[in-house]
């Protein structure tokens, strides 16, 4: 465990932020919570809506149970309760984006309680973890969308989303810093996409966040939060919460007083702004949905569930670092389930546990990020990696012929053996070869040998360039390197 | 030929397939029945063509030589808390004038499959909210039946009053209603016709506006109990599209059909006889007593001891769930829009639900507002549900002695239109007998008793065990076959 030693420094002292969050997460599935109309991001408007999303008269919800196999699966990663009964409440408010007048949603029996996340606040250092208590994860309907910018006099609707199956998992008040937060987050949508319950794209708001902050001066009780509303990438909630507790801060040290109240994040400005104060909150009337009987579970469901679960970041990280594979290697290889993926391919392939991690994390991942790919869409495959690092590995190719393979290998997507043998790039251990190119370079070059044998042994690393060189780079350096010596001594 | 109207369900349709008469011929003299019978304001809408439809079909399927299907030839009445696709459909609601649905409710659409026809849809209390008709949006139903030398109109009972006036009257030899707190019952006592509400879950709720969702069901209404029967059978049945549905087969309730009662105990629960009771109900109860007696049966006293809190209970529970069920008719989407020049969302919403919602649906909705809001909850709901579950558990008490209860079916005869309207508490307590079964979701029938001294009909009601049409059936068959009960309204109209 480590503690945070992030402070605001007010006027009158330090203060500690406590911070909890709301992540409402987009279930993965085909169709909505409690119908059967398709889910599909990005649609015509008012194409993937049922008779039961748009709340006709006499429509009833049927729940899906893909979406309840989803959040148990979830649940199930974060090492939390499973509640075998559970049951759905109407949330009741009115707005146009609803068509039901009410939400239905999970107040008084969620279907997860109690469960955790471990994060790891400073990526330098990632065996340093803190736990993140998780209340509880339900299932709820999502609202519509309501369009401002069709029309110059009247407000369109759009119901697509309505009936999508959200997540909200809500985290104990645990984190102390905005760096927990963003770790929090990124953990959080880590364990979602290897679970595969939700793809974690929070551009396309599958998933979003709601952000409790208070301060206090290290020591007191918890201060009056205000929750900011519906933040859509951690950069955001991280910038929100800072201006948010130095926005606390201020306020509490000029006389006033933190009211508890929802607010907006400006992501132009970087601040928030009220939205509406509790006095004003709705009295949403929670009240069991009569149309739905009690959720009951049975222990084959739960256990096929279990079954299910891959193997998931933690126990991935360390499975690496038990193979030899730095901690720092193992953390950027798991933090996103695709790459992990695309490794344990690579291991599976044969290659060796610490040469395939440093060649993946800085040779993969660089050509990657010059490229602008993503890594499942990689020009080079695990199978392709792994005989090029053989090829390492058994002396054929130098770590700079290795280099320049790798790049042919991304032009053409060619097999690295091929280009080997057609570029003949294959490094060369023949040693009378060797010495009959040292002999040359030395006899071209007799002042630097005067000047060596003199006592100026800096000039190895010249002898061993012109040698390389003349050998077009394909000499294996370590028997140039015994060559030379014997040679200039 | 005799009048095809005067004709039930089992008689209609036994001779259409004999060939006794086509199924064109009754839909013909049932639609000129309907078509005449408007001062009773029973139909909201007329579809004689999906009547002739039906019929044709039927004919020549028979012509065809194929085996008909259970209800080939029988006209019906279909309340309009059933949508029906493309035929409007309202709820007696202006608030969902002009909406016509483009979907089949199940219970519909079973009827349909089963070779019924539609005459029409039956006016009703609207959204199901009263016991005489009168909050309709478009007129009450008036009763066919009168007090001697008077021509005050009579309530024909509610919410399934368009259906209960229909049937009584002639105009279809069957209808559907649906019962939240005897709203099939009542109205079925009030004309002098058989009504059962099933087990909750028998009837799929899909593609029926809801009132209160963990208590309405939908149920047939008819001349008698075996029409009943034969109705309710292609009514029921599980619905994957209903969460609360039951997966249960429909059992063959018409074969079933027997009046003895040998071996069979049946209750008679000692709370039902409350303080003001008229002797005519009190001693119909017995006569009740007496013919199941006859029937074979064992009859023994039970305790229902909670029954006196079924109607508050009823009455914060029904209203809670229909302030949420009725949020969704906003103007939004469907129905009647009122937009005030310069109009907001809310002002939109206030001013579409101020003009299309009833006086008695707005008391509704703001009593279940209360009772559901922050600070009340628990004083209001929650003790409400306490309460649901003490009636249960009275029920399952009483199982242990008996096999059905009997009791009245409501505290009194038809009253006239306007007499208990300005009083909703008195009007209320007309659902004293009918809502502890509601409550406890357990099926429950009326059947025709006797006449009271003004000549109006009373009826007797039958509880029986959850799943046990085919005991209440029986039971309200065995009554029927001593009643005697053949009095028939005078055509007035």
């Amino acid at each position: 465990m480590t503690e945070s030693s992030y402070r605001i420094q007010g006027a009158t002292g330090e203060w500690e932020v406590v911070i909890g969050l709301e992540v409402h997460a987009q279930v993965t599935s085909n169709a909505k919570l409690f119908s059967g109309a398709a889910t599909a991001f990005g649609a015509e408007p008012n194409t993937q809506v049922s008779l039961v999303d748009a709340a006709m008269p006499g429509m009833l919800p049927v729940p899906n149970m893909e979406c309840i196999r989803q959040a148990v699966r979830t649940g199930m990663a974060i090492d939390a309760e499973i509640n075998r009964w559970s049951r759905f409440d109407r949330k009741n408010y009115f707005y146009a984006d609803l068509p039901q007048g009410y939400q239905i949603s999970q107040l008084y029996h969620p279907l997860v309680g109690e469960g955790a996340i471990e994060i790891s606040p400073d990526d330098k250092n990632p065996d340093a973890t803190k736990t993140i208590g998780v209340e509880r994860i339900h299932v709820e309907q999502d609202a519509g969308k309501l369009m401002h910018d069709q029309h110059p006099t009247r407000s369109y609707v759009d119901l697509n989303r309505s009936g999508v199956a959200l997540m909200e998992i809500v985290s104990r008040p645990d984190m102390r810093s905005p760096a927990e937060a963003g770790a929090y987050l990124r953990k959080l949508r880590a364990i979602l996409r290897y679970v595969g319950s939700c793809d974690g794209n929070m551009e396309e708001g599958s998933m979003r966040a709601d952000v409790n902050v208070s301060v206090r001066k290290p020591g007191d009780d918890l201060g009056t939060r205000t929750e900011t509303k519906n933040v859509n990438s951690v950069r955001f909630v991280m910038a929100a919460i800072e201006y948010e507790a130095k926005r606390q801060v201020e306020l509490i040290e000029d006389g006033g007083r933190v009211v508890q109240e929802t607010r907006l994040f400006n992501v132009e400005s970087g601040t928030t702004r009220s939205m509406r104060s509790k006095e004003d909150a709705h009295d949403y009337r929670y009240f069991p949905d009569p149309d739905l009987l009690p959720l009951e579970l049975d222990e084959a469901f739960l256990a096929a569930c279990r079954a299910s679960l891959p193997e998931l970041p933690d126990a991935k990280r360390k499975r690496y670092e038990a193979l030899g594979i730095s901690a720092y290697q193992a953390d950027v290889l798991t933090a996103e389930v695709e790459a992990a993926r695309w490794f344990d391919a690579l291991l599976e392939a044969g290659a060796k546990p610490v040469a395939a991690a440093n060649w993946t994390t800085s040779e993969l991942f660089g050509a990657l990020n010059r490229g602008g790919h993503d890594i499942a869409q990689s020009p080079v495959s695990p199978a392709q990696a792994a005989e090029l690092l053989a090829l390492v590995a058994d002396g054929t190719l130098s770590g700079s012929l290795a280099k320049q393979v790798f790049e042919v290998m991304l032009e053409t997507g060619d097999a690295p053996a091929k280009i080997v043998e057609d570029r003949g790039l294959k490094q060369t251990s023949d040693t009378g070869a060797i010495e009959a190119v040292i002999a040359e370079v030395i006899a071209k070059n007799p002042n630097q040998l005067a000047q060596y044998r003199g006592g100026k042994e800096t000039l190895f690393g010249f002898f061993v360039g012109q040698t390389m060189k003349a050998m077009g780079g394909k000499a294996n350096p370590a028997v140039v390197n015994d060559l030379l010596k014997k040679a200039l001594s | 030929m005799a009048d095809l109207t005067d004709l039930g369900v089992a008689a209609i349709r036994d001779g259409v397939r004999s060939g006794a008469f086509s199924a064109v011929e009754v839909a013909d003299a049932f639609i000129v029945k309907v078509a005449k019978a408007k001062p009773l304001n029973a139909f909201l809408v007329e579809t004689p063509d999906a009547a002739l439809a039906a019929a044709r079909a039927a004919d020549t399927a028979r012509a065809a030589g194929e085996t008909l299907k259970p209800l080939a030839g029988v006209p019906i009445g279909m309340k309009d808390l059933f949508c029906t696709k493309g035929v409007a459909t309202t709820a007696a609601s202006h608030i969902l004038e002009g909406f016509v649905p483009t979907y089949e409710s199940t219970v519909s659409q079973n009827l349909w499959d089963a070779g019924a026809g539609m005459l029409g849809k039956l006016n009703m209390d609207q959204f199901a909210m009263g016991s005489s008709n009168e909050t309709s949006a478009f007129g009450n139903v008036i009763s066919p039946w009168r007090r001697p030398g008077s021509d005050a109109p009579l309530a024909p009972g509610g919410s399934s009053g368009g259906s209960s006036s229909a049937v009584a009257a002639g105009l279809c030899p069957g209808a559907t209603g649906t019962d939240t707190g005897g709203s099939i019952r009542q109205p079925a006592a009030f004309t002098g016709i058989s009504g059962i509400k099933p087990t909750y879950g028998r009837c799929s709720r899909w593609g029926t506006i809801a009132f209160a969702s963990s208590l309405d069901q939908a149920g047939p209404m008819a001349r008698d109990v075996r029409d009943c029967a034969i109705l309710l059978e292609a009514m029921a049945g599980f619905d994957a599209k209903d969460a609360t549905s039951l997966r249960q087969d429909v059992p063959r309730w018409e074969a079933g059909l027997s009046g003895s009662l040998a071996g069979k105990r049946v209750g008679v629960p000692k709370e039902y006889r409350v303080d003001g009771m008229p002797e005519e109900i009190e001693a119909l109860w017995q006569a009740g007593i007496d013919w199941l007696r006859d029937a074979g049966a064992e009859i023994v006293d039970v305790s229902l001891p909670h029954t006196k809190y079924a109607l508050p209970a009823y009455y914060i529970i029904a209203p809670a769930e229909a302030s949420s069920n009725l949020a969704r008719y906003d103007g939004v989407r469907y129905g009647l829009r009122e937009l005030p020049e310069g109009a907001g969302l809310q002002d939109m919403y206030a001013a579409t639900r101020a003009a299309g919602f009833g006086p008695e649906v707005k008391r509704r909705i703001m009593i279940g507002t209360y009772v559901l809001s922050a600070g009340f909850y628990d004083a209001y709901y929650t003790q409400a549900q306490k309460v649901r579950t003490l009636i249960a558990r009275d029920f399952e008490r009483a199982w242990e002695s008996c096999d059905v209860l009997l009791t009245p079916t409501a505290p009194s005869a038809a009253f006239a239109l306007g007499e208990k309207s300005a009083d909703p508490i008195a009007m209320y307590l007309n659902d004293v007998f009918t809502v502890p079964s509601s409550l406890a979701g357990l099926p429950a029938m009326s059947v025709p008793g006797g006449l009271d001294k003004q000549g109006l009909p009373l009826g007797l009601q039958i509880i029986g065990k959850p799943l046990d049409e085919q005991g209440v059936l029986n039971a309200g068959l065995a009554i029927e076959q001593r009643a005697g009960f053949t009095a028939r309204p005078q055509t007035w109209w």
